[in-house]
């Protein structure tokens, strides 16, 4: 298979920017024990310190490693589809546990 | 006839076939993997005060396994890119290190999994509990013998203290409570039986395991013995890579939610 310079000048910048997010993605499971053991004040805080960096995470995996950051449109449709799914998903998950305190207090 | 654009993109969507299918598909496993996660959310937003089980589970192997996945990530995209750069041997010893990690990662999984099935809850007619793990070795039909700790309040079973240290209890068979429904010795090891949280955890972990034993072998199989088409078409074999890359790589953004949500808090 013929590769031409630009092409493998391209990867090699590719595969520096892969190994970066790796190491950042490490880091982060680190960080993410890290702060578990911190005691925040309330667990609360804890949960919502532990997703933010899980989020962070997800989207270094998703746009780097997935190349989300510079996918077609058609990609982004389909993601945008699946969003709208998901969170509503979860705003029927937190209605219906709304819904059932409601329940409880009548 | 030829299937069009298998491999070649289409040119108004800039997409092949088989790149839209993998993304389909993917937000199809997104809603399931959402499903499950919002099952999660409902048992312990609703799980009495106090019993919603904290460091059940061994961080530093979560954590490693956290890695291990990682790590494999990376290996994955760097195969790729070196199909990419027409190095054939690099990608072969890249994607053996990912399937070696694979393993790795299920090898850690079976043995948490061992580890929570020789793991038992014991009732006493006394109204303590015993929780530990059990020694199969020491037990006879007369005694149990388990290396854990004694515990008066069940509130405590469920926030142990991060760095306890196990004793070895022997308990004789008489001693333990009879459940006046079933008339059996009140002993229940942490199977997915065990309770909610035992339950979602074996599900959700289940699931994502028999997701890498997936990924694994669809690996393999461009890997080995699909590796011939790399000579007769490498913009094909390039595709499947990268298909079956964005499979791998959606496995590890699920654990990356997994092991926080499991094991940290």
């Amino acid at each position: 298979m013929h590769v031409d310079d630009h092409t493998i000048e391209e990867m090699r910048h590719h595969i520096r920017r892969y190994l970066i997010v790796g190491g950042a993605l490490a880091l982060g499971t680190i960080l993410t024990v890290w702060a578990s053991l911190i005691n925040f004040g309330s667990r609360e805080i804890n949960i919502v310190v532990a997703l933010v960096i899980a989020s962070a995470k997800a989207f270094l995996v998703a746009g780097f490693f997935m190349h989300l950051i510079s996918e077609k449109k058609m990609i982004y449709a389909v993601l945008s589809f699946t969003a709208f799914f998901f969170t509503g998903l979860f705003f029927l998950t937190l209605w219906s546990m709304a819904h059932a305190s409601i329940i409880q207090i009548r | 006839m030829e299937i069009p654009y298998a491999v070649k993109p289409r040119p108004d969507t800039g997409l092949y076939n088989a790149k839209v299918g993998i993304w389909l598909f993917l937000a199809s496993e997104v809603m399931l993997f959402g499903a499950l996660f919002c099952s999660y959310i409902l048992l312990r937003v609703n799980a009495p005060e106090g019993m919603w089980p904290h460091h059940w589970l061994n961080i530093w192997l979560g954590m490693t396994n956290t890695i291990v996945l990682i790590f494999s990530s990376v290996t994955v995209v760097l195969g790729w890119a070196s199909l990419k750069m027409g190095q054939f041997k690099k990608y072969k010893f890249y994607q053996a290190i990912t399937m070696i990690c694979a393993v790795a990662f299920l090898c850690i999984k079976s043995y948490e999994y061992h580890d929570k099935f020789i793991h038992y809850q014991i009732n006493l007619k006394d109204g303590g509990i015993v929780d530990g793990h059990l020694v199969k070795s020491e037990t006879t039909k007369d005694v149990v013998v388990v290396e854990g700790r004694r515990i008066k309040d069940i509130k405590e079973l469920y926030n142990p203290p991060l760095d306890h240290e196990g004793e070895i209890i022997k308990i004789p068979r008489a001693d333990i409570k009879i459940d006046p429904a079933t008339r059996e010795p009140m002993m229940e090891n942490y199977g997915p039986w065990h309770n909610t949280y035992t339950g979602i955890y074996f599900t959700l972990t289940g699931l994502h395991a028999l997701h890498v034993i997936a990924g694994c072998i669809v690996i393999f199989f461009i890997w080995g013995p699909l590796a011939k088409v790399w000579e007769k078409d490498p913009e094909r074999y390039i595709n499947r890579v990268e298909v079956s890359g964005l499979f791998w790589h959606f496995v590890d953004l699920v654990w990356i939610f997994l092991f926080p949500v499991l094991y940290l808090l």
